[in-house]
């Protein structure tokens, strides 16, 4: 066992399935706290800035607050259009800063175009899927990374493979099983239609954080008397809180902004529709009410931007452990 | 972490109990697995077999599969001019992600990456925040910010007089492409910058530190310590650019929906338009099938080509 440990890092340096099967180490880097890409320190007596690095830097600034400004220009236009009146909106100009804060966009986009709705579906439907994707994948994981068990490589290879087969081309299947479960009109397809389809990345984070946990917890706890169901629910799953955070927070984001299945699900039932499919319906009846069309893009996008700048630390490392092999 | 490790001494004991004992000992593990393994089949590998099998009918949905029509569906949708236009414009998508996105991604990322640089996660925060915005809503506000009536860029081009007319930037035939890849551009450019910035943690510091103090130019360190660093991490980064390029459906049904005439019809689009569209008279199930099958192998065989030189990169480090 001994040997097999100190032989762990090597093996991994030389394992490099795929991009994503790399995604699973980010987990160390999220165990030793380093979630910002930071290694390696600077020298100890660097020098200070000299005059000319510091002017090199005002020059940088001077070039990238203007980009960065127009970068989120569709940002500042959607918010400030959010609160102007529609007369405002039609006298034009490009001026950001409203007259009057004015708060009827919101509620016509809230009652009259449904947002409230279009807002409670989105949310049980974020929130299920969530929570389903991380109960399934960390079970999945789990089975995976502890036990050696055989066909294993198989089904991970079969598992990787699915990630590059584009979500449209099995969407007509994935639709006509939902529909022959009898789902077709309810957020229980969309869910299903959601959550269903392997979530690789998840999995492969689950796999990689449980097989990295060292095998005395296990065999300690299975001398207690305890089983695999336990171990995992009381032992694992509560050490995997950096990986339930990482998931938890791809699925909100990849959820709340889900629009295919979501748009194929509720064709015959607008209830149905989530903040997105509900937005692209908005434009196509009332496509001049564009501050009614900025007040509901603010809700739609309001409470991802909050999660996002909440979590951001988790999002990036996360990704960036796509890349690091 | 070695989980595919096949070396270790463990397995190896376990694998003289015979296959059957080693099956046993992991019932538990394979318990574990049963959620997944269930949805998998249903979600994942029973649909590309039903592709392959769809795609040989004419089928709109309803009622049992009897009209078996062959190689037509592949026939008809090779015939179609608006197939090859859709497989243009989704690998034009690609060749802007490759050939615009991921070098400007990796300007940008180190000249963020100087640490020296105040405020320096502020900026890729902003750059970042396309990326977690709803696409149909990115969608929605770029037709407002782009219409030709009224519409603010049009007002900020016409005012000053850069242009004397506004511009139909989507409603042009030969705009519209071109307007939309520009926004998913802007929407996905963050991801990008955020792996670029990930790979360049890579490059080791003293090697540069040691260049400059021989003399080296910014640009020499560049071609010698930067570029040489960055291919094994930079090959996975055009992997995964690549993917991401044909996940283009979002962004084109909400500002276009392939229009003008087909002008930025994309393959995943097309895909739709034949099987969901509710303008379509009745829903191709059997032809939409064929071009979704064709279209998941060129973009697996792509991948898998791209994965396999991957690789090679790698392991010839």
């Amino acid at each position: 066992m001994n040997h097999d440990r100190t032989h762990g890092p090597a093996r991994a340096d030389t394992e490099e399935v795929t991009a994503a099967m790399a995604a699973t180490r980010t987990n160390d880097k999220l165990r030793t706290g380093a979630g910002a890409p930071s290694q390696g320190s600077a020298p100890a007596g660097s020098p200070g800035p000299r005059p000319r690095r510091r002017l090199g830097r005002w020059a940088l600034h001077l070039a990238l607050i203007p980009l960065a400004a127009i970068w989120i220009y569709p940002f500042l236009w959607m918010v400030s259009a959010a609160f102007k009146s529609q007369s405002e909106m039609f006298l034009g100009g490009l001026d950001l800063l409203p007259d009057q804060v004015n708060l009827d966009n919101f509620a016509r986009a809230w009652d009259a175009a449904s947002f409230g709705q279009y807002m409670l579906n989105s949310v049980i439907v974020t929130f299920t899927v969530v929570l389903s994707v991380i109960v399934i994948s960390s079970l999945a994981g789990y089975g995976l990374g502890r036990g050696h068990l055989p066909g294993k490589k198989v089904l991970v290879v079969l598992l990787v493979a699915t990630m590059f087969i584009p979500k449209v081309s099995t969407i007509i299947p994935i639709f006509l099983v939902v529909d022959a479960l009898g789902l077709d009109n309810s957020l229980a397809g969309v869910i299903l239609a959601e959550a269903g389809p392997a979530h690789v990345v998840a999995i492969l984070l689950f796999m990689g954080f449980f097989a990295g946990i060292p095998n005395e917890l296990e065999e300690a706890a299975l001398i207690d008397g305890a089983g695999h169901p336990r171990i995992y629910a009381r032992i694992m799953l509560p050490l995997a809180k950096p990986v339930i955070g990482t998931v938890a927070i791809f699925n909100f984001i990849s959820s709340w902004n889900a629009f295919l299945v979501p748009l194929v699900f509720t064709l015959t039932n607008p209830e149905l529709r989530t903040l997105g499919v509900g937005i692209y319906a908005f434009f196509g009846e009332f496509s001049t009410d564009w501050t009614g069309l900025a007040a509901a893009a603010v809700l739609t996008i309001l409470p991802i931007i909050v999660v996002f700048l909440w979590l951001q630390r988790f999002f990036v490392s996360g990704l960036a452990g796509a890349v690091k092999g | 972490m070695g989980v595919l490790g096949v070396a270790s001494p463990r397995h190896a004991a376990l694998a003289e109990g015979g296959l059957w004992a080693r099956i046993r000992k992991h019932r538990w593990h394979y318990a574990f697995l049963v959620p997944m393994l269930a949805l998998f089949l249903v979600f994942e590998l029973w649909p590309i077999v039903a592709t392959v099998f769809y795609s040989f009918y004419n089928w709109d949905g309803f009622g049992p599969l009897t009209d078996f029509v062959g190689w037509d569906n592949y026939v008809e949708a090779i015939g179609d001019p608006a197939f090859g236009q859709s497989f243009r414009n989704t690998f034009a998508f690609t060749a802007a992600a490759l050939l615009i996105q991921l070098p400007l991604a990796l300007g940008l990322a180190m000249v963020l990456n100087n640490r020296a640089l105040g405020g320096r996660n502020v900026y890729r925060m902003l750059f970042f925040l396309p990326v977690v915005s709803t696409t149909a809503v990115v969608g929605v506000v770029f037709l407002i910010l782009l219409s030709p009536v009224d519409g603010p860029v049009n007002a900020a081009l016409t005012e000053p007089g850069v242009v004397d007319e506004p511009i139909n930037f989507l409603g042009s035939e030969s705009l519209a492409l071109p307007t939309v890849i520009a926004v998913d551009l802007w929407k996905v450019f963050g991801v990008t910058l955020v792996y670029w910035l990930a790979a360049l943690q890579t490059v080791p510091r003293e090697l540069l530190e040691a260049a400059k103090v021989d003399g080296a130019s910014r640009w020499a360190s560049f071609r010698h310590v930067t570029v040489p660093t960055l291919i094994p991490l930079g090959v996975v980064i055009v992997l995964l650019t690549t993917i991401q390029s044909f996940n283009a459906f979002d962004i084109v049904q909400t500002m276009t929906a392939g229009g003008p005439g087909g002008a930025s019809e994309i393959v995943q689009t097309y895909i739709y338009r034949t099987a969901f569209d509710p303008a379509q008279f009745a829903p191709r199930y059997g032809f939409a099938s064929a071009i979704a099958l064709m279209f998941g192998v060129v973009v697996a065989l792509a991948a898998a080509l791209q994965y396999l030189i991957s690789r090679r990169v790698r392991d010839s480090r």
